[in-house]
């Protein structure tokens, strides 16, 4: 007998997507709305130029230039994403992605312009340094029976606060940023090779866009197509059947953890070696690009791949945020509508199941006529 | 040491407030991570009514200040409860969206505001440098005692009384051990669990107007209440889930957050040498610490976190 043919809708990841773009639909109404609520007659206008992003500007040199800019902090966020997807395919919530990430800037930072240590060397350190503040989670977690969601929390704090204390060591004098790379520690610059020619020459672009992309893809056949990935699986989706079965379930969270601390050091390491953005000292709240990870994340329906394309969409709203008028609007409505759209993505199982629903009460419709 | 003191009180009782909300929420079975975002939303509630009516005389400023930051506490928290309860949503993500939405919300609202007063005006802050006088109970030399102290404490006592001596507490707690054994014997889970949760915000919501008002007499929405929320979890964890444990955890830790305000009017403290931002980190560092000695044995609800099946026996 042959299968029953599909049709386009039933399948899983067409629905996948289907449940983002709704919820990506009621984060912008919701979005709209609030912009509404402040100022009617420029609401439109903001949401536009919040979509827009860098097509703000006419010329498409320049708006390939700003395109650019949006690239290079995607990588870093891109990189979050799949920091926080990694962990969360193994049963656990990184949250201390954004404290990961603090690390990983503050190494690499301190690598590059206190020792004039050469980029590769500079995301090493970040990989590792942010690698065992993601393992602690990990161990705290397996061993102590720490909920990893509060331990990551605790040391995002401590882990800013932490490197803002370090970073005060190669700031400039008379500000609260770090030295400028460009000018201090060039060895310290990831190289272009040759990719700033395709952005209207902007310098920042580099190889972490490609990196970044790579490592997408590296978790996707990790996760998907290996032994490792399977059994890290398996211990998220039940810990005790999977030490039955004889894996190491401790070491396998620790291992997760130090992966996913590991992925998060490395994009922030991507973002601050581009030279694009330098670390003030002075921050008092966690870098938002861990969070908005989390974001992205879900938002991918927890798939490398689709990761990809919502880390995009998160960066490219949040740097499409600066561009609304700011004398009537603040920027942060774009976090606003993040927060929205991670909010609905709560409810992505339900968008789902009544898909399922309608499509099998569509097709006892069709069969009785 | 009286600057010590008071300040130690002030923060064990936002800790305290918060701890006790998570407290209920999760006796319920719904584990509450966005109580972070509950805390801004409840400091906006606070601090609009001190906004928008600021000759109120002192009792009715009090009081309406508290309406103000429960309210607000409250509906908010109204999002976990749609989510987890009626949607089976995962409860961090939940959590985690909340606590965002809580601070990039708050800010979007009270610059706008601020933008409708004053054109050139785009911070994020609200003033209540006259309003808060209200909050003062009693002054002896330079110890101020404040009525949110009080307050504090009234409601740990009650907290006690309720989940222990009450039909309402227990059963609330039945929901949180094993909702399906509660349900048959022809208890509304679904009720209590919004019950809990409602509290919570209710209580999240108080903890964040009294945290903004303690130290400082206006306060910037952006900066949201950085991490207290999830201090507050911490507190409960070490506390054990039950009230009175809950209070003297908040003690402590309320004493670790009052350091990094004024270590430096300690002249040994100075002498250690120690920078300022490790004064900053330490609340942080000794959570973990304590998490790390009590997690083990951890006396959690049992149901928390499960989203309340009934086909499931």
């Amino acid at each position: 007998m042959k299968p029953e043919k599909k049709s386009f809708i039933e399948n899983p990841g067409v629905q996948s997507v289907l449940a983002s773009l709704i919820c990506i639909l009621i984060g912008l109404v919701i979005g709209y709305i609030v912009l509404l609520l402040i100022n009617p007659a420029g609401a439109g206008r903001a949401l536009l130029s919040i979509l827009k992003n860098f097509l703000y500007f006419p010329r498409p040199q320049v708006a390939l230039e700003y395109f650019g800019s949006t690239l290079v902090k995607t990588a870093p966020l891109l990189m979050c994403t799949l920091s926080v997807l990694f962990a969360y395919k193994v049963g656990l919530f990184n949250i201390g992605a954004a404290g990961q990430y603090a690390v990983g800037a503050g190494l690499s930072l301190y690598f590059a312009i206190g020792f004039k240590m050469p980029w590769f060397v500079c995301l090493i350190v970040a990989m590792i340094g942010a690698g065992i503040i993601g393992g602690f989670i990990g161990f705290l977690k397996a061993y102590l029976n720490v909920n990893e969601v509060i331990a990551g929390i605790m040391l995002n704090w401590i882990s800013l606060y932490s490197v803002n204390m370090l970073l005060t060591g190669v700031k400039e004098s008379s500000t609260t940023y770090t030295l400028a790379l460009r000018t201090n520690a060039p060895g310290g610059l990831l190289p272009s090779a040759g990719l700033q020619n395709l952005f209207s020459g902007n310098k920042y672009v580099t190889i972490a866009i490609p990196l970044a992309i790579l490592t997408a893809v590296i978790v996707w056949v990790v996760m998907d197509k290996t032994a490792l990935g399977y059994e890290l699986k398996a211990t998220g989706l039940n810990i005790h059947a999977a030490k039955y079965a004889g894996m190491k379930e401790k070491q396998n969270m620790i291992l997760t953890m130090v992966i996913s601390g590991a992925i998060a050091g490395l994009g922030a390491a991507f973002l601050y070696l581009s030279g694009i953005e330098q670390w003030s000292c002075a921050q008092t709240s966690v870098p938002a690009m861990g969070f908005n990870g989390i974001a992205a994340a879900f938002l991918g329906g927890l798939h490398p791949i689709g990761c990809i394309f919502s880390a995009f969409f998160i960066q490219h709203i949040t740097s499409g945020g600066s561009y609304v008028d700011k004398m009537v609007y603040s920027s942060q409505i774009s976090d606003l509508i993040s927060a929205i759209i991670i909010y609905s993505c709560g409810f992505v199982l339900f968008f789902k199941h009544s898909m399922r629903k309608g499509i099998a009460k569509a097709k006892k419709g069709g069969s009785k006529s | 040491m009286t600057l010590l003191i008071q300040y130690t009180l002030i923060y064990a009782s936002v800790l305290l407030l918060v701890a006790l909300g998570g407290c209920y929420s999760e006796h319920s079975g719904v584990i509450n991570l966005g109580l972070e975002g509950t805390m801004v939303m409840g400091a906006l509630g606070g601090a609009l009514v001190m906004r928008s009516f600021p000759t109120l005389p002192g009792l009715a400023m009090l009081l309406m200040t508290i309406l103000g930051a429960v309210v607000f506490g409250l509906v908010y928290s109204l999002l976990l409860a749609v989510a987890a309860i009626n949607f089976k949503a995962d409860q961090t993500l939940v959590g985690t969206a909340m606590n965002l939405l809580g601070t990039a919300a708050a800010t979007v609202f009270v610059k706008a505001l601020n933008m409708r007063a004053d054109r050139n005006n785009v911070s994020s802050a609200i003033q209540y440098i006259n309003q808060k006088k209200a909050f003062t109970l009693v002054k002896i030399g330079s110890f101020e005692l404040s009525w949110f102290m009080l307050l504090a404490v009234l409601i740990l006592i009650a907290a006690h009384v309720v989940l222990y001596k009450t039909k309402f507490g227990l059963r609330l707690m039945a929901c949180g051990e094993h909702p399906q054994a509660a349900d048959s014997v022809g208890i509304n889970v679904l009720k209590m669990r919004y019950a809990g949760v409602l509290i919570s915000g209710a209580l999240g919501g108080l903890g964040g107007i009294v945290y903004i008002t303690a130290g400082v007499s206006e306060w910037k929405f952006e900066n949201g209440v950085a991490g207290f929320g999830f201090l507050a979890l911490a507190v409960m964890i070490f506390g054990q889930w039950k009230p009175t444990l809950i209070g003297a955890a908040a003690l402590l830790f309320g004493l670790f957050r009052a350091l990094s305000n004024i270590y430096s009017g300690f002249d040994f403290l100075v002498n250690l040498h120690l920078p300022g931002t490790f004064y900053n980190m330490l609340p942080y560092i000794i959570s973990l610490i304590i998490l790390a000695i009590f997690s083990k044995n951890s006396r959690a609800p049992k149901a928390e976190g499960i989203p309340y099946d009934k086909g499931q026996r």
